[in-house]
Formats: C-alpha cells, sequence, structure tokens
C-alpha cells in the first residue's frame, strides 16, 4: 500500500518536473527594448519616410531546436510611434491613422513557428491593428553571440487593412498601401541554435 | 554689309522659351511655397510639397541648362539708343539685377533641396526618380537651412519684382520697346 502511494507520489512528481521543468528556463527569456528597434517605412508620393516604434514588449518562449512548440507575443505602444517631425507626430495618434485613445495597443500573436534554414524561422501568427487582425507570416533570422540572441526580420503589411488612413488619407496615389516592418530584437535566455 | 539678323536686338527663340518657361515656373513655385506652409496637414499639404520640390528640381536642371545655353550664345547688347539714355546707376542696377537673379536661380532650389535631405525626407522627382541627399539627416542644420531657403526665394520674388516694373517702365513710360527683346512686340533698334 505504501509502495503504491509511494510509486504513485513520484510518478506525479516525475510528471509534475516534466511538465513544469522547461517553463522557467523558457520563462526567462525577455527582449531588452533598449537595444531593440521597431520600424515602419511608408511610402509618401515615392518618397519612403522611416517611423519607428520607441515602445514595444514580447512574451518568448522559444527553443530553436523545437521551434514548433515556441510562442511569440508581441506587444507594441502605438502611441509611441514617431516620424521624427514633430507635426506629423502629433497627427499619428489620431482617429484617421492609429486612434491611439480607442486601440493603444498592436499585438502580435504566433500561432506556428517553422525552421526553414540555419537560424531562419518563420513566424505565423495573428497582426492586430486598431482593432482589424490579420493573419501575417513573419520571417525571422536569428543569430547569437555570448548570451544575446538578436532577431531579424521584415515583412509586409497594406495599410489599408489595418483602417491605418481613412478618409482622405486612404487615397493609395498619397501614401502608399504597402508599409514595410522591420524588426532588430535583442533578446537573452534564448537557448541555443 | 549688313544683315537684319546680326543687327537685330532680339534675343534668340530658345533664350525667350526659356525666359518665359523660367518665369511662368518661378512665380508658380513661389506662390505655392508662400501658400503650402500656412496648410494644416493634410493631403492637400503633402501635394503641394512634393509638387513644389519637383518643380524647383525641374527649375534648377531648366536654369543649368539656360545659364549653358547663355554662356555659349551670348546675349544681344541693348540698343545704343536705349543704353544711352540710362543714367550710370541704372545701368549698375540693370547688370546688377540679372546677376543676382542668376546666382538666385541655383540658390533658392538648392537650399530647398538641401533643407528637405536635412530634415530626412529625400526628393523623388515626380515620384519616380530618388534624387541623391547631399546633406545628412540632421534636424538642426535643417533648422538652419530653413532660413536660407525662405530668404533666397523672397529676395528673388522682390528681384522679379524690380524686373518687372522696370521692363514696364521702359515700355510704357520710355516707350522704346525693350519688352519686343523678349518677344513681346517688335524688336527695339
Amino acid at each position: 500500500m505504501t509502495v503504491i502511494l509511494r510509486t504513485a507520489a513520484l510518478a506525479a512528481a516525475s510528471f509534475a518536473a516534466l511538465v513544469v521543468a522547461p517553463t522557467p528556463a523558457l520563462a526567462q527569456q525577455k527582449l531588452d527594448a533598449a537595444k531593440s528597434e521597431m520600424q515602419f517605412i511608408s511610402k509618401q508620393m515615392g518618397v519612403p519616410v522611416e517611423g519607428r516604434f520607441r515602445k514595444f514588449d514580447a512574451q518568448i518562449a522559444f527553443d530553436p531546436k523545437k521551434p514548433e512548440a515556441g510562442k511569440v507575443a508581441f506587444t507594441i505602444d502605438m502611441g509611441s510611434a514617431t516620424l521624427g517631425v514633430p507635426e506629423t507626430d502629433a497627427e499619428l495618434p489620431k482617429a484617421p491613422w492609429f486612434n491611439v485613445p480607442r486601440f493603444p495597443q498592436a499585438t502580435f500573436q504566433s500561432s506556428a513557428i517553422k525552421a526553414v534554414g540555419a537560424g531562419k524561422f518563420e513566424v505565423a501568427g495573428k497582426l492586430s491593428i486598431k482593432g482589424n487582425s490579420r493573419d501575417v507570416v513573419v520571417p525571422v533570422a536569428l543569430t547569437q553571440t555570448g548570451g544575446s540572441t538578436t532577431a531579424t526580420g521584415a515583412f509586409a503589411i497594406k495599410r489599408l487593412e489595418f483602417k491605418i488612413g481613412e478618409g482622405d488619407w486612404a487615397d493609395t496615389s498619397m501614401v502608399a498601401n504597402d508599409v514595410q516592418v522591420k524588426f532588430k530584437l535583442n533578446l537573452s535566455g534564448v537557448p541555443a541554435l | 554689309m549688313t544683315t537684319p539678323a546680326k543687327t537685330s536686338s532680339r534675343y534668340g527663340a530658345t533664350a525667350i522659351a526659356l525666359h518665359w518657361l523660367l518665369a511662368v515656373g518661378i512665380v508658380g513655385a513661389f506662390g505655392v511655397g508662400v501658400y503650402m506652409t500656412g496648410l494644416p496637414f493634410s493631403p492637400t499639404r503633402l501635394k503641394l510639397y512634393n509638387w513644389h520640390k519637383w518643380a524647383g528640381v525641374t527649375l534648377l536642371a531648366l536654369s543649368a541648362a539656360r545659364l549653358l545655353w547663355r554662356l555659349a550664345n551670348r546675349p544681344p547688347a541693348l540698343p545704343t539708343s536705349i543704353e544711352k539714355a540710362m543714367p550710370g546707376w541704372q545701368r549698375t542696377a540693370f547688370h546688377g539685377t540679372h546677376h543676382l537673379m542668376y546666382v538666385l536661380f541655383f540658390a533658392v532650389p538648392l537650399t530647398g533641396w538641401a533643407y528637405s535631405s536635412a530634415m530626412g525626407f529625400p526628393i523623388v522627382w515626380f515620384g519616380v526618380l530618388p534624387l541623391p541627399d547631399f546633406m545628412p539627416v540632421d534636424k538642426a542644420l535643417a533648422e538652419s537651412i530653413k532660413p536660407l531657403h525662405e530668404l533666397s526665394a523672397f529676395g528673388l520674388a522682390g528681384l522679379v519684382v524690380l524686373h518687372v516694373a522696370a521692363a514696364l517702365k521702359h515700355q510704357l513710360i520710355d516707350r522704346d520697346r525693350l519688352l519686343g527683346r523678349m518677344g513681346l512686340g517688335p524688336a527695339p533698334r
């Protein structure tokens, strides 16, 4: 009886260890925002205009050796967007553009991650901006030095699918529909490639 | 034997065409420039800024072509009757105004281009041809270039007013048919 109980307790403990053990290691993965960049490049009458977000964060649980089990959640403070020109920055939080009072954050939640080459991955997931969601596939390249991992990538979105630039600004001959999103993220705690 | 073509005080056809093309272009670009800066953030403002930049670069290119043409094809001298009727200060003003206008034909678009580059907005000519930035992106530098563009543009506008006023004075008060030199009416002798 006691043997059975002990065995059961041991089994439960080892099961718990199996389930719990990977979590603390992955939970330590962190984004160093100060060493990271999140840019968006739009085209105004053919002129590329660079903007960036100053505030964003990520929750990452990712092992490059088991990419399919990985999860990435990303949040961007839309009020932190800047084009480097005060007059324009004053317009971005308004309703036609990001409508920051109603939609303060944009989010990305991964649904599937797969390896596509050495240090290269495709992260599929749902991107939500301004209350509109779209499925996107984000190519990500990882490089590692010491304990830190750099994730870089770029992808294009159609601004009108997210209602960014409404009313008069919906005219794509003024501001192109395609917007490039570029990122360079500095991560700590990601297991070795 | 004298040939009438040689003695004509009328500018050549190319010089006349460039004069009037640039006249319309400069007045237009100046007007748009003054108007657009007062507009609120809007598609119209963005459109006019780009048109203004495209016009400015076009005027710069046309001015370069015009200067080269002028150096290769010397303009006809003022008819001696007109020249003799002018006091010395008027002759000095006549040459000074033209030289200064030529300097500003280049200074105005170049400072505008430099301002746009320093602000971080490269010029894409007619939305198609990206032009090089000859200034680094630097907001402080941009702020120091901005008044140079404004001053040179208003300086050129002032000279244009003086130029037109002087031409009209010759035509209407002196009745020396000066405008004929630029293709308006018969050429003066």
